[in-house]
């Protein structure tokens, strides 16, 4: 990151450009063609390989699914380079890879070792309970999780070019996922039909920077590529995400926690290419052995991830 | 009026039948090998290649696209699309990948490396400006682009892209098999956007910017070619269900 250093915020529009050598549409751009597509949490090369095989736009290299950081605790951190080298060399699909909250330094080995994408996530422990990472000094492109607009919008802001609901990591529980499109999407049509004077005040209500609020509104969508993530199990869940109009969807847990990974992984992806033809859903939801096991988050133990960070 | 059929497996369909949109032309998914029958031209979009070829593969899409191929119809591959329509790849997964093929060339899937080495540049496209107008050159966008390597004696090129040294680092794996044919020739420039016929490609997304002339190009190709046959509506099975349309993505400059 030696070439960039330069943010310029609020310049003539092109609010998000900084690195010369790769703009922000470059960084979007991949994220774009990722849309109608699934992206899966692997934790080895063999995994990914079936994912790849199975029809995946993308891995996320992990050293432990969400699933088993919530049964076994402790600090969660990026995973070992030498694990995302292996995947990255077992597949040619795009490969993400997770850094803390706040951990700008995991995320420039990341960007060194050449992932194609970074999730700031907040299933790994936080580094930093204040900020995130600023990630206009990058020149990889980045994935947030998100629960409502104005923390998609503050996001954006911060440089990244991808947005990802919170759902609820590792219960295989849709109920968060859903809440936070909901909330996202309704957000949005609340917005659109409001009269441009009262912009300003929904703004400051949603914590969000006016000029990215005036761009949604405008464009009736977020401004970036929105997957959906967090308890995605099934293939129904997957096509329900779609249908309440995510661009694609994360699976972290819900493939390789399952009775049979490789067809539940191909199941899901055909769910979502055929997202609203409920035939082909039926079909491919058939025989799919055990679902993984879900958590019930009326719960009060189970840690919420979501509300980790603002 | 022609309608123009993209295929929505996976990766950018929604743009692409946004800039149809634009220039005032239909765009429908297609999805099925039976929805090939009701359009007269086809555009694959970009996207995963292995990803787009596992969904192809699952709903026994590659015998109607060779057909559709075959049959002359106008065809345009950009990116995942161009790979789909080589004869040749090189750099792809373990396994491989199935192909539809018809392009007379050589395509090194990934050749310009991981996104961080995905750029955009001013390309210059000659035949291009001569028929659509506008300015020499066009903004190309690379996302972890492919190239083409060879091409055959009736592929026509138009465009290319200066490479400095060897072909980028890449990643590994790619480097490993695909890097040697690549450095054999020591080429400076490799080839970005051919012509063969009616098939056109693409490594670069033009679906991902302002600029529409490729799009008008490949739809005069169709008026070139084949007598638009008279299309029936698209067939639609009653059971899709349909969600709200999706709102367009936008273009950023």
């Amino acid at each position: 990151m030696a070439d960039t250093g330069v943010v310029t915020v609020y310049g003539n529009g092109a609010i998000y450009e900084t690195a010369k050598k790769s703009p922000f549409s470059v960084k979007v751009g991949l994220a774009q063609m990722l849309r109608g597509g699934v992206i899966m949490d692997v934790v080895n090369a063999e995994q990914a390989r079936i994912a790849e095989e199975a029809g995946a736009c993308a891995v996320m290299a992990l050293e432990r699914v969400p699933a088993d950081i919530r049964a076994q605790g402790g600090v969660a951190r990026m995973s070992d380079p030498q694990l995302i080298k292996e995947i990255k060399q077992a597949v040619t699909i795009p490969v993400m890879a997770k850094a803390r909250i706040g951990h700008f330094v995991e995320a420039q080995i990341l960007e060194a070792i050449g992932v194609d994408y970074v999730d700031e996530s907040e299933v790994l422990t936080l580094a930093d309970e204040e900020n995130h990472i600023n990630k206009h000094n990058f020149r990889i492109p980045f994935v947030c999780g998100c629960r409502n607009l104005g923390e998609a919008l503050r996001r954006i802001r911060e440089g990244s070019a991808m947005i990802r609901t919170k759902g609820e990591a590792g219960t295989g529980n849709i109920i968060e996922a859903v809440r936070h499109v909901r909330s996202v999407m309704g957000d949005i049509r609340v917005l659109r039909n409001m009269d441009d004077d009262e912009v300003f005040s929904f703004a400051k209500k949603i914590s969000a920077p006016y000029d990215l609020v005036m761009q949604t509104k405008q464009l009736g969508r977020l401004p970036v590529v929105h997957f959906a993530a967090g308890g995605v199990a099934t293939p129904a869940d997957a096509a329900l995400m779609m249908q309440l109009g995510c661009d694609g969807v994360f699976v972290g847990s819900g493939v390789f926690k399952s009775g049979d990974p490789a067809r539940r992984a191909r199941a899901i992806v055909q769910a979502v290419t055929h997202y609203s033809d409920p035939d082909v859903l039926a079909e491919v939801s058939c025989g799919l052995g055990e679902a993984m096991v879900g958590i019930n988050l009326n719960d009060e133990k189970v840690e919420r991830y979501a509300n980790r960070s603002e | 009026m022609s309608i123009v059929g993209v295929l929505a497996l996976q990766g950018s369909f929604n743009e692409h039948i946004a800039v149809l949109r634009r220039i005032g032309v239909k765009g429908v998914e297609i999805r099925k090998p039976e929805q090939l029958q009701n359009v007269s031209s086809l555009i694959i979009p970009g996207g995963e290649s292995t990803t787009m070829a596992k969904l192809a593969e699952y709903h026994n899409l590659f015998p109607a696209l060779r057909e559709f191929v075959k049959m002359g119809k106008p065809v345009w591959g950009t990116c995942a699309g161009l790979i789909f329509l080589a004869d040749k790849a090189i750099g792809q997964k373990e396994g491989g990948q199935e192909l539809v093929g018809g392009l007379d060339c050589t395509v090194h899937r990934n050749f310009f490396g991981s996104q961080i080495q995905s750029f955009e540049a001013e390309i210059e496209a000659p035949e291009l400006s001569s028929t659509e107008g506008g300015p020499e050159t066009f903004r190309g966008v690379f996302i972890r682009a492919p190239a083409i390597l060879e091409v055959g004696s009736e592929v026509q090129v138009l465009a290319n892209y200066p490479v400095s040294s060897k072909p980028t680092k890449g990643s590994d794996s790619n480097s490993a098999e695909g890097g040697q044919e690549g450095n054999t020739s020591s080429q400076t420039r490799v080839i970005v956007a051919v012509r063969q016929g009616n098939l056109l490609a693409t490594a670069f997304h033009p679906e991902l910017t302002a600029d529409t002339r490729w799009h008008s190009y490949f739809l005069k190709m169709m008026g070139e070619g084949s007598s638009s046959s008279s299309i029936d509506s698209v067939g639609t099975d009653s059971h899709i269900i349909h969600p709200p349309p999706r709102i367009d993505f936008p273009i950023y400059q």
